[in-house]
């Protein structure tokens, strides 16, 4: 007879399983369904998620999570580039100029982080196990289409109760190369040429003055380097490293990172060597 | 976002042995949006008095011009110059008499006596409460930051090469963490007989 028995316990493990279990699922909810977030007690939490935004006063409640970036990626004859920079802010404070904007979900599927931070970080995890999973399920890949859909129907489900992120994913499937826009929104749509976050007005002029389908592999990571940089420059939550990536039949390849105080300096020497040429001709 | 860090910029003063120094970013922005990395907002207001005016950049320049005009107006009617502590009550009390429609500046001075060369340093906020240490003084969007990098880096009797090298290095290392200040900074060595100006090579993102 147990020590348990004698004190009249019998019912001690169903107590810790009913008890327990119970707790396990109240208060970790994402720990078993890392689709269910916690959300504030109310009958249409969507719908009424706007009265907890305020304060008695009306006054906004603003939580300042990291937030502004430049990420941009675009198709061309090699396959697709994705550039992005590396600066994490939080309200004017520069929280971390090294953070990792682009997530490597699989060998041919990467994905680029904008908005909150968290926000990606979490919901791009949460894509990654989905991909491996359907893998592990059906002995081959998932799409990007696919993938892409995944993360857009996620994100819908808390449309409005403010997930803020715009990303991109890029991949290599049996239809070839693929890049997809998902934001926060709902919006979800393939496309070649895209750039997303606070610098994106920046990244894109010198994008689309540069882009063209026959870029070679070099000029396409020279046109994807210098945009990010140029929006690094005007835009200040920019700034930190140039990452680039390139995605290729064979899967993703890291290309480089590169500060850009050293970018800053190598292109005004070239602008100032150019100038010169010009003047002594 | 307050109207104070609508321009952004960072500015800070130290004390040392027979010098003080000043030293400033270079940007001006509207918001997140970099206009320009040349923008000046530390002004010679005697051979050895320089004030620098972080803040709202249209009051920068309304400012300067209203300090010089009531300078020059002083020393033409006194017929001596302007000592860096009479110039500071004068900005103070300049500053209050708008006291219901405020400037968007808050001061940092630096400057040795005029003819006992002591030094001097001071700040003050936007309606012209003055402050007055014995080390250092900051202002601008990073002054958070440049109060961290300050307590760490500054020690007494600096002379004005090693001063150089504390502020520049504080002043750096602060808008290195403040995303709306920074790209490109200048720093003044204010000495009894020459006044060194140097622009340093920072991180322009």
């Amino acid at each position: 007879m147990s020590l348990s028995e004698l004190c009249g316990m019998s019912d001690f493990d169903d107590k810790i399983n009913s008890e327990y279990r119970g707790d396990l699922n109240t208060f970790c909810g994402n720990f078993t369904n890392n689709l269910e977030l916690g959300v504030p007690p109310f009958s249409n939490p969507a719908k009424n998620f706007a009265s907890v935004s305020k304060d008695e006063f009306g006054r906004e409640i603003k939580i300042q999570f990291d937030h502004g970036t430049t990420t941009l990626g675009f198709m061309y004859q090699g396959g697709v580039v994705l550039a992005v920079d590396s600066r994490a802010t939080g309200g004017q404070f520069i929280g971390s100029q090294t953070m990792k904007k682009i997530v490597e979900i699989n060998d041919f599927l990467l994905g680029t982080l904008a908005g909150g931070a968290a926000d990606c970080v979490y919901w791009d995890r949460v894509l990654a196990k989905q991909c491996r999973m359907y893998e592990l399920r059906n002995r081959e890949r998932i799409s990007v289409a696919a993938a892409s859909k995944l993360m857009s129907n996620m994100v819908y489900n808390y449309k409005g109760m403010g997930l803020s992120m715009g990303m991109m994913l890029a991949g290599w499937d049996k239809r070839g190369p693929q890049l997809y826009y998902i934001d926060s929104e709902g919006t979800r749509t393939p496309g070649k040429v895209f750039s997303v976050g606070s610098g994106s007005i920046y990244a894109f002029g010198v994008l689309d003055s540069g882009y063209k389908w026959d870029l070679t592999d070099e000029e396409a990571y020279d046109l994807g380097r210098r945009s990010i940089y140029h929006a690094t420059h005007r835009d200040a939550y920019s700034g930190g490293i140039v990452r680039v990536y390139h995605m290729k039949n064979t899967g993703w390849v890291h290309i480089d990172n590169t500060d850009c105080m050293e970018l800053h300096y190598k292109y005004q020497d070239e602008k100032l060597q150019k100038s010169n040429e010009i003047a002594t001709k | 976002m307050s109207i104070l860090g609508y321009n952004g910029g960072a500015m800070v003063a130290m004390k040392g042995d027979k010098c003080v120094s000043i030293a400033a970013d270079k940007r001006f922005g509207i918001q997140a949006q970099t206009i320009t990395c040349d923008f000046k907002k530390v002004f010679d207001m005697g051979p050895r008095l320089y004030v620098g005016l972080p803040g709202l950049a249209t009051d920068v320049q309304t400012v300067m011009e209203k300090l010089r005009f009531r300078k020059n107006l002083y020393e033409l009617k006194e017929n001596r110059t302007m000592t860096p502590e009479v110039f500071g009550a004068m900005l103070s009390s300049m500053l209050y008499e708008k006291r219901f429609g405020p400037f968007f500046v808050e001061p940092v001075i630096a400057g040795l006596h005029p003819t006992t060369h002591e030094p001097f340093i001071c700040n003050m906020d936007l309606i012209g409460c003055i402050n007055q240490p014995d080390d250092f003084v900051v202002g601008g969007t990073a002054s958070a930051q440049l109060y961290g990098m300050c307590e760490a880096l500054w020690e007494p009797n600096l002379g004005p090469e090693d001063l150089f090298e504390t502020t520049a290095q504080a002043l750096i290392n602060a808008f290195d963490r403040d995303a709306i200040s920074g790209w490109g900074a200048t720093v003044y060595i204010i000495e009894k007989d020459k006044v060194t100006v140097r622009d340093i090579k920072t991180r322009m993102d």
